[in-house]
This record gives C-alpha cells, structure tokens and sequence, in this order.
C-alpha cells in the first residue's frame, strides 16, 4: 500500500511534465494538423537554457535564494525557449504551409535532429549534473513494515508550479483574442483569415505557448532529476505525444489528462511489472490506443468524409 | 520573406531592408547562440559544472547567421522571385519530357558508373587504398539506396507514411545472425528467410495499424518500430542485449570460395593473390548493387501490374479505390510486406557485412534517415531516391575526410560530430526549397499513345 | 404507362428497405423504402440536406445504416444484402458503382490509368494474384491488352481518347465529370451510382450527360440511380423519381406523377423562393424534351 501510494505521488510528478509538455504537441496538431516533431527537442534545450542561467546566476551573480534562482531560470528558459521556436517555425514550417502534407513533417524530424546535435557539438555529449536544488523531503506516514511515503519539496513545486501555469494557460485559450483567435483557426483557416484573423500570427503563437509549457517542464525536470544530456529529447517527446494521443489531440484537458495516465502507468509499470520494460510499456500503450480509440479519452471521434 | 519578395518586385535591390533583416536576425541569432554556444557547460575537476566564456564565438557565429540573412534578403531572395516569375508558368511539358530524359540518361550512365567503380577505385588507390572507397562509400550508400527503394514502395507508391522502417532491417539482421550462427546456414540460405521474415512481421504489424490514416500511422510505426528495439535490448538471453551479437558469419562466394582468412578455400589463397580484406569488400559491393538493383527492378515491375497501379491509386484517393472493388487493407499491406522484405534482405545484408550487429545500429534516426531520403528524392521516383541517397549519405560520409579542419579549427575540432547535425539542416533545407524532393514528376504505367510525364504538382502525397 | 407495369415492382435491380440512419442525434434517413427498377434511370431528388447522399453511402457501403435492408439483385441471378457487405466486396461482388459529389479522381494517373485502376479485380486475378505477373509468366499481357481495349472503348464513349495520356487533374470540370462516370462503368456494374452528375456542368455539357446516360442503359443495359439537382436531366430522362425530405420520403413515382405531386412542389417551396422559381420554371420547360435549358 505504502509502496503504491509513493509510485502514485511520483506518477504523478512525471505525468505533470508529461502533461506540460504535450499541450504543445495537441496545439499545434489542433491548429495546423501537424505533428510537431521537434517539440520533444525543444524541450531538452529548454533544460538547457535553465541549467545555463542557473549556473550563471549562482555561479556569476552568486545568487543564494534557490527560489528566486528557479523562478528567474524559469522565466528566461520560457522567453528564450519560446524565441527559439519562434524562430523555427518562421525558417522550417512557415514556408511549407499549405504544401505538400509530408514536407513539415520532414522539416520537423530534420529540425529535431538538428535541435538534439546542435546541442551535442555546443555543450558537449556528456551528462550535465547539477547539485540537488533542495533535499527537503515531507514524510507523509510511516508505513506499518517501515517503509515511509514521503513527498519532496521537489515534488511539490511541480505540482504547484504545474497547476498554476495550467490555470493562467486555460485562462488564456478560454477568455483572450488569442485564444479565440485560435480556435477559430483550429476550425477553418480561410474564414478565419478572411473575418480578419491574423492566421500566420495565431500559429505562431500556438508554436510559442507550447514552448513556453515545454520550458516550464525542462526547467522543472532539470530540478527533479539533477542532470540533464543533449538526447534526452526523444523519449520524454514520445511519451508526451503518447500522452496527447491518450488524451485525445486537439483536446487541452485531454493532454493533461493524458500526461497524468501515461506518468502514473509508466511508473505503476516499472513497480509491479518490469523495469526494463518501462519503456515498452509506453509505446504498447500508443499504439494499443491509436489502434482502439483513435480519437483518445477526450478527443471527438473523426467521420469519414466521403 | 514576403516583405523581401514585395520589395524587390520593382527595380534594384532594397538594402535597407536586406540589413535591417540581417541586424535583427543577427541579435535574435545571439540571444539564442549566446547562451547555447557563447556559455559552455563543462565539468571541472571536482565534477562540478562551471561556465566557460565563448561569447566571443557566440557573437561570431551571430554575425554570420545575420550576414546569411542579409545575403538572402538582398540577392537570393530577388533572385528567386524574379526567376519564379519567369519560369513557373513555362514548366510545361517539354521541359518535364527534357528533364524525364536527363533522368533516364543519368540512370544509364549512373549504371555503368557503378558496375565499374570499384575496377576504377582499385586502378586509382590500389588494392589496400581502395577498402575505404569501395565501403565506406560504396557499400554504405548502397545500402541506403536499396533501403530508400524498398520504403519508396510504401511511401512513394502507396502513400503510407511509416517512420519504422527500421525495424525490418533488424528483422533481417537479427533473423541472418541468430539463424547463422545456431543453425550454420549459408547466407544464400537466409537471405531469402530474412525476407520473408522481415515481410511477416510487415503483415503483422501492418494489420492493425493500416486502418490508421496520416500521422497516426506514422506514429504507430514508429512506435513498433521503438518496441522492437526495446525488446531487443531487454531480452538478452535472445537477442544478447544491447552487448549484440558478434562473430556473424561472412558471405560466401556461392559457398565456392570463401572470405574467412583461416578457410582452406579462401579466395585471395584460390587465386594467389596477397591477404587483404579488399576482395571481400569488392564482392561486398557487388552484392549489394544487385539486390539493390533486384529491388529496382521489382519494383518497376510492380508499378505495371495491377498491385502497383493500385497502390499509386490508393495515394490519390483511397475512397475512390473502395468503390472500385479494390480492398484496400489488402493492398496497403502488400505494400507494407513488400517493403518490408527489401528492408529484410538489406538487413542480412548489414548482419553479414558487419559481422555484428546491436540494436543501436537499428535507432529511430536510421528510420528518419530512410524517410528523409525517400522524400528529398522525391516520393516514387528511382532516381531521385538514389540522388538523394548519394548526397545525403555520400555528403556526410565526406565529412570525416575533412581533417584539414582540424589545422584550422585546432585538434579538438572533429568534424564526424557535425554530420548529423549538417544532415538535419541539409533535411530542413531541402524541404523548404523542394517540398516535393529533387524529383518530383511521375512517369506514367501505361500509354495509349505517347508516354507524357506527369507534373509532381498534381501528384498526391497520401493521407496514410 | 399504367402502374403494373412499373419496373421498379416488379423486376427491382436494387430494393431498399425500412433504411434507418442516425449520426449521434441526427436522423438523417428517416425509414426510407424504395425500389430502383432493372433497367430504369431512377432519380433520387430533394432540397440540400435531404440526406440523399447518407443514402447512397449507405448503399455503397461506405456508411453502415443504423437499421434497414438493401438487396441487389446483379443480372447473374444473385441476391445480396448490401447493408452487410464493407465497401469494396459492394463494388466486386454486388456490382454497384458509385461516383462521388466532389470528383474524385486519381488525378496525378493518366486517363488510362484511371481506368485501368478500375479494372483492378479482374486484372489481379489475370497476374496471378502479382507472383506469376512479376515473374512474366501467365496469360497478363493478353488480359491487359483486353482491358485498355475497353478503356479506350470508354475514353471514345465521353470523347477523351484524344487525352488518353494526360493526367486526370488536367481535365476539365465537366470532362472530369465524364471521365468518373466512364472509370465507374470499367468495373462492369450493373447499378451506377451517380452522385449529382450534372452538378457545376453547363447546358450543353449537361445535355451530353444526358445523351452518355442514356447509352450506357442502352448499349450496356446498366440500372442508374442517381441524385440530381438539375431538373432537365431528372426530367429529361428518368423513368422513376424519388423524392426525399428530411431523411423521409414524400413522393415516388414517375417524373409527371412526383412533378405533380404537391408534396414535393411544398418541399421545394420550402427552400427558398429563387430556386423554386427556378425548378418550377424547369420543369414546365423541359418536361419530355432532352434538349435541356433553352
């Protein structure tokens, strides 16, 4: 029981990440039908960005307060993560909208390799540790056998952090221009243009939200795991596009939903099952839900047009 | 762009605009490079991470993104519009009957250029100077090419999208190494197993997935594609892990001579020839052009028969082909085995030439690669699937000969880490100047009267 | 003509019934039952969103009717339940063939090409399932050959074997029109399906519609049910209309008996007053004559 409620506190933790990072993913397939290949990279450059703020700051401005560090990281890693991807989407997708269906998605998976050796040939290909950012631990019970559940300070910013960006996230979808602005995209682009929606400048939007989430989620794995390395892109990206299909693309709480299921499966998996299958697991659960429930938990089911 | 292209529609070139541009992509370029290049994370003696100060060299590599930027804005981009002004209503069909020519020119001089290469590399470099040439290069594009032309049948021809190709070319490998070594079957023996290995697991797979349509397929794919790798890694008392499998047994010429240095029936030893791993690579090269011209072959074969044309149907319009009696899941998973098996015999091929094989060699970057060549070359057509396959594997195989940047750049500078990177730019690069890949004109099946080239434009990509 | 004679009772190609189809709460065919004669040009008319094309889905194969039971009944004497068949064995076994409202062509294959894609069955079969054709073994050249003879035999039916070679996306709209009917007869159907034929064609285009309909009855002794908005080719050549509203149907009859039928003048007086200005002027215009518009 106890061992079931830690893995639950942790599933937990990863499925926030997961989730933040594929709202970025369901967005940009909402507006654009494009699977955005390269997120999964960005994301690992966003931990990048932060682990190399969060050096500057403690090791040149000799910041101490770890808080107002990671709150500073945080910010910069979303601004400079949302730029990169700016940037990207005006030189790699922008020019190929409207063409040839599998051209972005060429561009996407050259952008992604791109994305993971840049960083490789800048930073160098060996692990980058970072000392633990705090070690507080809350032991919630002590279990009957002496295994106690505990909850990190960690864990808890995630958690916190993940809710409120959520919210301020859902606020802006929901109540501003923008959000309208997209989903009106999402639902015809012509219109949209021509009831004087600025189609170019809402999906270029979307691409920086969804960074700025990814960003989020970098910096917030950076601190949970203490190391981050120029590959690790690729797997956090695929279970995080898992997640947006478990869901149901296209669908915001879907995503989240989503990232929470995959987090919670994954380390239930890794508990109960097979370590070495944690991974395995996964990909079965992608596949087994594109095969069965294509339109996911919360997605609208598709009819074919005839 | 669009702001450099309506400047320039008049006369001159507006260079105001083009710095202006330049300045701005050049601060955008630092603010990202600055952080990324300028501040190098490194490990110090005590394992700690500490700065290292390469702004400098952040702000250079800005300077020349802005000048790129710059030079675009004020020349290429003018250039281009002006051209594309020019041309793009006179690509009629004379031209595309030219160029169809040139094609099938470059086919036939590209075919004879390769049955001679390694006869002219030995001439040149000698016996011992011509391994390099004939299998770093030879051998290893060619297999590229084989592989581009056996997902060209399921991306090209049948318009489905699969980003797991690779895990057919394990199949084959694995299914030439386990079978080889437990069994001592000649290769002869397995390649064609490995095929219909590969293909089997093409229909397995392929079954549920192909109702899937667009990116979905592609996802599943390439998640297949993952789990075979994963399980290959984790079942070691199979597969032996990620440690793989070693000492694979080598190609036989026809169980006539042998390359095994220690076999009474060595060839260099039949023939009186000094030991040397180059003949065995010369045979390497010859193997691998035939199956990868067997693969051309049927598959131009294919295209005539009524399978064929039904796969470029079903890349047109699926629901047109169902109501015309064709069972599409039927004819989508032939295209799916069929690749498969190429992708298998190619796999057997890798096994036996490697003499190891891992699952790192089976990696979702080598299916990106494979993809990626089959639509830069431009999806259906031969040629252009080779073409790419030269230059994207050719051009970043050169790059480890380019050690004479090492006397510019200083000794740590290695030129090998920047093939993959190039190579996802040169991707990036290709889609947004070509979407439709170098070529992109289908050349019909049949003909009443004259065989007219198709312009790519009206060609369909598929949506599965 | 006097009731019993009607062909659609007594010798039906194709006999629907009770057909139900709902899309979540949406009843888009309503218990529909109807008959479409051996032989005869049955018309399948009403205003926008009737759901006369949920019908023909259905028919086809492509929709699964929530109830109901269509039987065809081909020239070899068979009987099939088309609502159980999938799509493709509706095209090779029962011997439906359908065309679609938008077109849709294979448009980067030649004209040629389309049609050869739509003798697809019959030519697999002739490669020996592709093994014997790959190997170049088996009687395939012959067969192909018969199957560019009937193409061309097509292409000089609709008056394209001049563009035989050109890519179908070349065509024009109403030659694209022609091409998708002569690509559903290839397969060799005994009921076609035509999904607003005439839809986008002009008046001379429109009368040739009319005249290739007509032959193909003729000389091929294909049924036809088609949906149409065009009055001069309901009118113009139909021999039973039925008509549909809101999912349901309110009249069946010959083209003078539904003209006539005030049902069918409310339901399209129901859309708006310039179309049924329009409709009503056809159908005093081309009522018996073939010539189409003035």
């Amino acid at each position: 029981m106890e061992v079931f409620v830690q893995q639950v506190i942790n599933g937990i933790t990863i499925g926030s990440l997961y989730g933040l990072i594929a709202i970025g993913y369901t967005m940009v397939f909402g507006i654009i039908g494009m699977v955005n290949f390269a997120h999964g990279d960005v994301f690992m450059v966003s931990a990048f960005f932060a682990l190399i703020f969060l050096l500057v700051l403690t090791s040149w401005f000799g910041i101490a307060s770890m808080t107002l560090a990671l709150i500073l990281v945080m910010v910069v890693s979303m601004v400079l993560t949302g730029l990169l991807v700016w940037a990207i989407e005006r030189v790699a997708y922008a020019p190929l909208r409207g063409s040839f269906r599998l051209a972005p998605l060429i561009s996407a998976i050259g952008m992604s390799i791109v994305l993971s050796n840049f960083i490789q040939v800048a930073q160098g290909p060996r692990n980058k540790p970072i000392p633990p950012v705090t070690r507080e631990v809350y032991t919630l019970w002590q279990g009957t056998n002496g295994y106690p559940v505990n909850i990190s300070l960690k864990q808890i910013i995630i958690w916190v952090v993940t809710a409120l960006l959520l919210a301020a996230f859902w606020y802006v979808v929901q109540k501003t221009a923008l959000g309208r602005a997209q989903r009106a995209c999402e639902q015809d682009r012509k219109m949209a243009a021509l009831l004087g929606v600025n189609v170019d400048r809402t999906i270029s939007l979307t691409f920086v939200i969804g960074a700025a989430l990814a960003a989020v989620a970098g910096t917030l794995f950076l601190m949970y795991y203490g190391v981050v390395v120029f590959s690790d892109g690729f797997t956090p990206g695929v279970k995080a596009f898992t997640a947006a299909v478990l869901g149901g693309i296209g669908s915001l709480p879907g995503a989240v939903l989503g990232g929470l299921l995959i987090g919670l499966i994954e380390t239930l998996w890794g508990q109960y099952v097979s370590a070495d299958y944690q991974n395995v697991a996964a990909f079965s659960i992608l596949v087994i839900v594109l095969i069965f429930m294509p339109q996911g938990l919360l997605g609208r089911p598709e009819v074919e047009k005839v | 762009m669009n702001s450099a292209l309506k400047s320039n529609n008049g006369a001159g070139i507006d260079f105001g605009r083009a710095l202006k541009d330049g300045v701005i992509v050049a601060i955008i370029a630092f603010a990202l490079l600055g952080p990324l290049v300028g501040l190098k994370t490194d490990q110090n003696m005590s394992n700690e991470l500490i700065l290292q100060n390469r702004l400098g060299l952040a702000a250079v590599l800005s300077a020349i993104v802005g000048i790129g930027r710059f030079l675009l804005s004020a020349f290429v981009y003018p250039w281009v519009a002006a051209r594309g002004n020019r041309t793009k209503a006179a690509a009629t069909l004379a031209e595309l009957e030219a160029r169809a020519k040139f094609a099938k020119g470059l086919s036939v001089t590209g075919l004879i250029f390769l049955f001679v290469y390694p006869i002219l590399i030995i001439s040149l470099f000698g016996v011992q100077g011509s391994i390099k040439w004939v299998d770093n290069y030879g051998v290893q594009i060619l297999i590229y090419v084989m592989l581009g032309w056996g997902l060209n049948i399921v991306i090209g021809l049948a318009g489905l999208l699969d980003l797991g190709y690779v895990a057919f070319y394990a199949v084959g490998a694995y299914s030439y190494s386990l079978l080889a070594i437990n069994f001592h079957l000649s290769f002869w023996v397995l390649l064609p197993v490995a095929g219909l290995l590969a293909a089997f697991w093409g229909v397995i797979l392929g079954f549920p997935v192909l109702r899937l349509r667009g990116d979905y397929l592609a996802i599943v794919t390439l998640a297949f594609g993952e789990i075979i790798r994963l399980v290959l890694i984790n079942w070691k008392d199979f597969s032996g892990g990620s440690a793989g499998i070693s000492s694979i047994p080598k190609v036989t010429m026809f169980g006539i001579y042998s390359f095994d240095v220690s076999a009474p029936n060595n060839f260099a030893k039949a023939f009186h020839l000094a030991a040397s791993s180059a003949y065995y690579k010369v045979f390497l090269y010859y193997l691998i052009l035939l199956l990868a011209l067997l693969t051309a072959f049927i598959t131009m074969r294919l295209r005539r028969l009524p399978i064929g044309r039904a796969w470029e149907a079903l890349r047109e319009d699926e629901v047109a082909c169902r109501s015309l009696g064709i069972n599409t899941t039927n004819t989508k998973l032939t295209a799916f085995a069929i690749g498969a098996m190429f992708g298998g015999f190619a796999g057997s091929f890798f096994a036996a030439r490697q003499g190891f094989v891992s699952p790192e060699s089976f990696i979702f970057m080598e299916s990106a690669v494979i993809v990626a060549i089959v639509v830069l070359g431009g999806m259906g057509s031969m040629i252009g699937v080779a073409l790419a396959a030269v230059a994207m594997i050719g051009g970043t195989e050169l790059l480890r000969e380019l050690d004479f940047l090492k006397k510019v750049f200083g000794n740590d500078f290695n030129p090998d880490q920047y093939r993959m990177l190039l190579f996802g730019l040169a991707m990036v690069i290709i889609m947004v100047w070509k979407p439709r890949g170098f070529v992109s004109a289908r050349q019909p099946t049949a003909f009443l009267f004259k065989r007219k080239t198709v312009s790519g434009d009206l060609v369909k990509e598929g949506h599965g | 003509m006097t009731t019993s004679l009607r062909t659609w009772d007594s010798d039906p190609v194709l006999t629907v019934e009770h057909l139900t189809m709902r899309f979540g709460g949406l009843v888009a065919v309503n218990d529909l039952s109807f008959s479409a004669g051996r032989g005869d040009i049955t018309a399948l008319i009403g205003p926008n969103g009737a759901g006369k094309t949920t019908v023909f889905n259905c028919i086809t194969g492509f929709y699964k009717p929530t109830t109901g039971m269509m039987s065809m009944r081909p020239r070899d004497g068979s009987l099939h339940l088309l609502e159980r068949l999938p799509d493709f064995i509706v095209a090779r076994k029962a011997k439906v063939a359908r065309t679609f409202q938008n077109i849709r062509l294979f448009s980067g294959m030649t004209l040629l090409e389309n049609l050869l894609v739509a003798q697809h069955n019959p030519l697999m079969i002739a490669s020996g399932m592709t093994i014997l054709g790959v190997l170049g073994i088996g009687g395939y050249r012959t067969k192909e050959k018969e199957a560019i003879d009937r193409a061309r035999y097509w292409l000089d039916k609709i008056g394209l074997i001049g563009r035989a070679d050109d890519p179908a996306g070349d065509l024009p709209y109403g030659a694209q029109r022609r091409l998708e009917i002569a690509r559903a007869m290839c397969t060799g159907p005994d009921l076609l399906c035509l999904d607003e034929p005439a839809a986008g064609l002009n008046p001379r285009e429109s009368a040739e519609l009319n005249a290739l309909l007509l032959s193909i009855r003729k000389d091929d002794g294909t049924s036809i049910l088609l949906i149409e908005h065009d009055m001069s080719v309901v009118m113009g050549i139909s021999d039973h209309v039925v008509v549909l509203e809101y999912g349901t149907k309110i009249a069946d009859g010959t083209p003078t008996e539904t003209r006539n039928d005030p049902r069918v003048i409310a339901a399209y007086l129901g859309v708006d007053d310039e179309e049924v200005e329009e409709i009503e002027h056809e159908l005093d215009e081309t009522t018996g004559s073939e010539e189409g518009r003035p």
